[in-house]
């Protein structure tokens, strides 16, 4: 699309002469598509429950497996920007539905995400019978649960903040809704949506593993995956295996973000609204290539021109906020949240009729107890995990080129499913007897942990050096310097690393409080082990119960203590 | 040059607005405003912040609603954004992510043109009005006068009737606003634009005189029309002449009248708890004080004359001029600033004298901080919630205003030590060192 502008404005363009630029894109262009012609066509291929083809475990059955465990993440992507895109836009553009839906996104946001899979997928296979499209979907909304909410949260949010001036200008300049939506809308939320879509598919890795090898009560599946690849392979007991889908899954997550990120995020450092020059300009190769590559654009500037045309077409999908109905305000209101109520006291009524005829007190008690539990393991976690990194991450931070290179490191670990490193753990527990209790608790951090430490070198690293040189010229003592300079001014990165790391860790909660390796099993009690364990037995109504408890735990976490810090993070470490 | 007899382009009649009090009610911001541009006029909007002269500019480009009123554009009612009328915005309000180029195309949007024909009227724009070379550029490697440019030319690419501009140059520095109005004078001149008439908002009194045909002065709390003062000069108009100087010397004259009586009304009602007060820092004062006393004022002068002796533009100005008189340092008439006896004794004082002076003037004329003194003072705990006045001082002032009231008095106290305030509690308490 950037070459398309300069063949517009006349001048620059060049004569398309193939040269080894065109030569790499259009390899890089038609891999991809064949690759991804190759994984879709096995996904609707026919399958029944009962004849599942076997999983292999054979080092050469992996490339094909991992193909088809990233096509699975890239297909929820696209279901969760789809999803952003229409639901965001509806609760921003509606005073109404805005009443209903962010506060349902807000419990969404809270569930765990396993916790969707053992309710979806009997409903999924049931839709398409005798087809793996069944099973797949199923699978697909699992990672998609784990991706949209916060991409929709971001968006939303975007959508009310737009500045307003902006505003006025496409109001005066009569755009209509859909003008409006791709010029202003989408644009100004576009660094905020694209942050988060890597925040989504680094969480997506942990979960696209967990749900391909799903089993509810009797319903076993083994979807091709690296996730069942390993599931197999901790039921046979192969360590060598577990080591061959730790490296597919590193090559898998590096190429994605060097064909598909990175390009993203460098395309979307334009739509960055401050108006002064960045201090870093991120870069890509494959964005570079495809920008200089003659062939490239000659090819995507018509793409690029219907695009913009598209953009610019005047039909209108959705007003603006307009406050004009049959009713009063006040009246409609009252309805519609009359109405709103009503429906959630049947869902809950219902819930409560079916639920109270199969669950007793007793059952609370213990889903509680099992809640206390993991909320006390999560607290230690995230605060060890804490005094462990940040200082560690400030250290970095504080240091260029350090973080140069240990920045990606850490994304990248952050991003790596922790779930396939359990096997290795669970074979050193066993082996050394080490008590279960203990030391299966790192596992819920494993994967999480990471969010802390690159947040806080991103903030350290933001740290105003003019601050920093105060405090050496005015000598100011260590331990004064850590509690006056240096932790405030990482404090709110901190705070956003620690949210992420915390809700990771409930998340995790469900794989890594009871693990197996071959016959062997190894449990830590706590809420994740009572959910995985109701979930193999197909218990439904104490799957939803606990399910119920951790997102209620999860939400009074979010509101009584995350919240309120960021807050204060937020207006103590404000200037004006 | 118009005459008042022309076609009206745009009328506004009887124009209330109302923005609702926190206790329900109404609070008026404009009333009973009636303009009409006429075509061939440059006609401009000037007053105060929070006279409502910027609300009053998006009424008429169909940006917001009155509350009452008819907004009818060349005969006929205005119910939204309409096509041949055009924006060009204070912060300029360029998309960021879009070119130059495809940010003069978005003027064009609405009108559904094919593309090519799209570019070539964008082109022209951008050549009209000095942008050639820059079209492929983004917004952020623009200075702030190429952006304004970027501004006009998205306006005025659609060819629009009407042109409405809201301080189209408060945030330029001076050599560029200058630059950039003299350029856009000579294209009005030369009758180079499709462009019938201009309505344009503006807080410098100069820059209305410069450019307007009529001038409508705008009174505050709530917004009306006040004066209406012609322009008959020929352009180019040149600062330096006498006439010129006549005009900015009379509005300057209604504009501090309006601004006394105002103050005077304030103080009457509600015992003068809801006075707003000037947005100016504590410590200005003095400084002012001192540069007033010297010569070759001697403690008088013409608020046009000092405007430019120290080049503080009239925005910057009144609050000063209106701070001294509500403090009783200086008495405002007729556009001339004298200072008082106490003014003298301000302007002379050491930092402690001013301290202590400063701080008597605040507890006998700036009844709000007399008022939260005595509260705290009453209290055991001699602590009392921001909150609690704030909400009595928005239920007569716009939010905006009231915050900013509220600022002032806080910044007034802490310099004259009467109380202190702590911004993370929102609290104000009796200073007993800390602070």
């Amino acid at each position: 699309m950037e070459q398309h502008a300069e063949v517009l404005t006349g001048g620059t363009w060049r004569q398309p002469v193939p040269g080894w630029r065109d030569l790499v894109a259009t390899l890089l262009v038609l891999g991809v598509v064949i690759l991804i012609g190759i994984g879709t066509h096995q996904m609707v291929a026919p399958f029944a429950v009962e004849h599942q083809p076997a999983i292999s475990l054979s080092p050469a059955a992996l490339p094909l497996y991992t193909l088809r465990t990233v096509l699975r993440m890239l297909a929820a992507m696209s279901a969760s920007l789809f999803f952003t895109f229409t639901y965001a836009t509806l609760a921003a553009k509606s005073r109404r539905a805005e009443m209903v839906l962010i506060p349902i996104l807000d419990v969404l946001q809270s569930v765990p995400i396993l916790g969707y899979l053992s309710f979806t997928v009997a409903f999924f296979v049931a839709l398409f019978p005798g087809n793996v499209m069944g099973p797949e979907l199923a699978a697909i909304f699992a990672i998609f649960t784990s991706q949209a909410w916060n991409m929709a949260f971001s968006f939303y949010q975007s959508l009310r903040t737009i500045p307003t001036d902006l505003d006025e200008a496409s109001r005066s300049f009569r755009e209509s809704g859909w003008q409006r939506f791709w010029r202003l809308e989408v644009p100004f939320a576009m660094p905020g949506l694209v942050w988060n879509m890597m925040m989504s598919m680094s969480g997506g890795w942990f979960f696209v593993v967990a749900s391909e090898a799903i089993a509810v009560g009797d319903l076993q599946i083994a979807l091709p995956g690296v996730g069942s690849y390993v599931a197999k392979a901790i039921a046979q007991r192969d360590l060598a295996a577990v080591g061959w889908a730790i490296s597919a899954m590193t090559v898998a997550i590096l190429l994605c973000d060097q064909l598909v990120f990175r390009p993203m995020v460098t395309w979307a450092d334009k739509f960055r609204f401050e108006q002064t020059a960045a201090q870093i300009i991120p870069r890509s190769w494959v964005l570079d290539l495809f920008r200089r590559s003659g062939l490239i654009a000659a090819v995507s500037g018509p793409l690029g021109a219907a695009i913009r045309h598209g953009a610019r077409a005047r039909f209108s999908i959705l007003p603006g906020r307009t406050a004009t109905g049959l009713l009063p305000r006040g009246v409609g209101d009252a309805l519609w949240l009359g109405l709103a109520s009503g429906a959630l006291a049947y869902v809950g009524w219902a819930i409560v009729r079916h639920a109270g005829s199969a669950l007793t007190w007793d059952d609370l008690r213990t889903a509680t107890g099992n809640g206390a539990l993991t909320l006390a393991r999560v607290a230690v976690l995230v605060a060890l995990a804490s005094l462990i990194w940040v200082p560690i991450g400030v250290a970095v931070g504080l240091r260029p080129k350090l973080t140069a290179r240990v920045q990606p490191v850490s994304q990248f670990l952050a991003a790596f499913p922790a779930n396939l490193l359990f096997p290795v753990a669970v074979f050193l527990i066993v082996r050394f007897r080490l008590s279960p209790g203990i030391w299966l608790c790192p596992l819920m951090i494993l994967g999480t942990q990471w969010y802390i430490l690159f947040n806080v070198i991103a903030g350290a690293s933001a740290f105003p050096s003019d601050f920093r040189e105060v405090a050496a010229s005015f000598r100011v003592r260590p331990w004064r310097w850590w509690r006056e300079v240096m932790l405030p001014g990482v404090f709110p990165y901190f705070v956003t690393g620690a949210i992420t790391a915390s809700g990771g860790a409930w998340n995790a909660s469900i794989v890594a409080e009871s693990v197996s390796w071959g016959s062997t099993r190894l449990t830590a009690g706590g809420l994740g082990a009572y959910i995985a364990r109701m979930t193999e037995a197909g218990d439904y109504p104490r799957i939803a119960l606990g399910v119920a408890v951790m997102s209620v735990l999860v939400i009074a976490l979010n509101r009584l203590l995350w919240r309120p810090l960021y807050a204060y993070a937020e207006r103590r470490t404000r200037l004006d | 040059m118009f005459d008042a007899t022309s076609e009206p382009i745009i009328a506004l009649s009887h124009i209330d607005m109302n923005f609702i009090k926190p206790s329900g009610g109404p609070l008026p911001v404009l009333a009973g405003i009636d303009v009409t541009v006429r075509e061939g006029e440059i006609l401009g909007l000037l007053g105060r912040s929070g006279s409502g002269k910027s609300t009053l500019l998006r009424i008429a480009g169909g940006l917001i609603k009155p509350s009452a009123g008819t907004v009818l554009y060349r005969g006929k009612p205005l119910g939204g954004p309409a096509e041949g009328i055009a924006v060009v915005f204070q912060t300029f309000a360029l998309y960021p992510w879009l070119t130059v180029l495809e940010n003069v195309e978005l003027g064009l949007d609405a009108a559904g043109l094919r593309s090519d024909d799209a570019h070539r009227r964008a082109m022209s724009a951008i050549d009209l009005i000095g942008l050639d070379g820059f079209q492929s550029a983004y917004p952020r490697e623009l200075s702030g006068g190429m952006r304004q440019r970027v501004g006009f030319a998205r306006a005025l690419v659609s060819d629009p009737i009407l042109l409405l501009m809201d301080e189209p140059f408060s945030a330029l520095d001076v050599l560029t606003a200058e630059t950039l109005r003299t350029d856009f004078l000579d294209l009005w001149g030369a009758h180079q634009l499709a462009t019938k008439a201009v309505l344009m908002v503006t807080h410098n009194i100069e820059e209305a005189v410069l450019m307007c045909d009529r001038i409508l002065v705008l009174g505050a709390n709530p917004g009306r029309i006040v004066a209406e003062i012609k322009v008959p000069l020929p352009q180019p108009r040149n600062r330096l002449d006498t006439a010129f100087h006549e005009i900015v010397d009379e509005i300057y004259a209604i504009l501090t009248s309006r601004m006394t009586e105002a103050m005077g009304a304030q103080s009457r009602i509600h015992g003068g708890l809801v006075q707003q007060l000037p947005e100016v820092a504590a410590t200005r004062l003095g400084g002012f004080a001192e540069a007033l006393a010297a010569p070759p004022f001697e403690g008088r002068a013409e608020l046009a004359q000092i405007a430019r002796a120290l080049t503080l533009p009239s925005n910057r100005l009144f609050p000063i001029a209106a701070a001294l008189h509500l403090l009783e340092f200086a008495e405002l008439e007729e556009g001339t600033i004298k200072l008082t006896a106490a003014g003298r004794v301000l302007a002379h004082s050491d930092i402690d004298g001013r301290k202590l002076l400063f701080r008597e003037h605040l507890l006998r004329f700036v009844p709000l901080a007399a008022h939260i003194r005595q509260v705290l003072d009453e209290r055991a705990a001699h602590a009392a919630p921001r909150e609690r006045f704030e909400y009595e001082l928005e239920d007569h002032l716009p939010r905006p205003e009231a915050v900013k009231t509220m600022q002032t008095a806080i910044d007034w106290a802490r310099y004259a030590e009467l109380f202190a305030y702590n911004d993370r509690t929102r609290t104000f308490s009796l200073d007993r060192g800390a602070a």
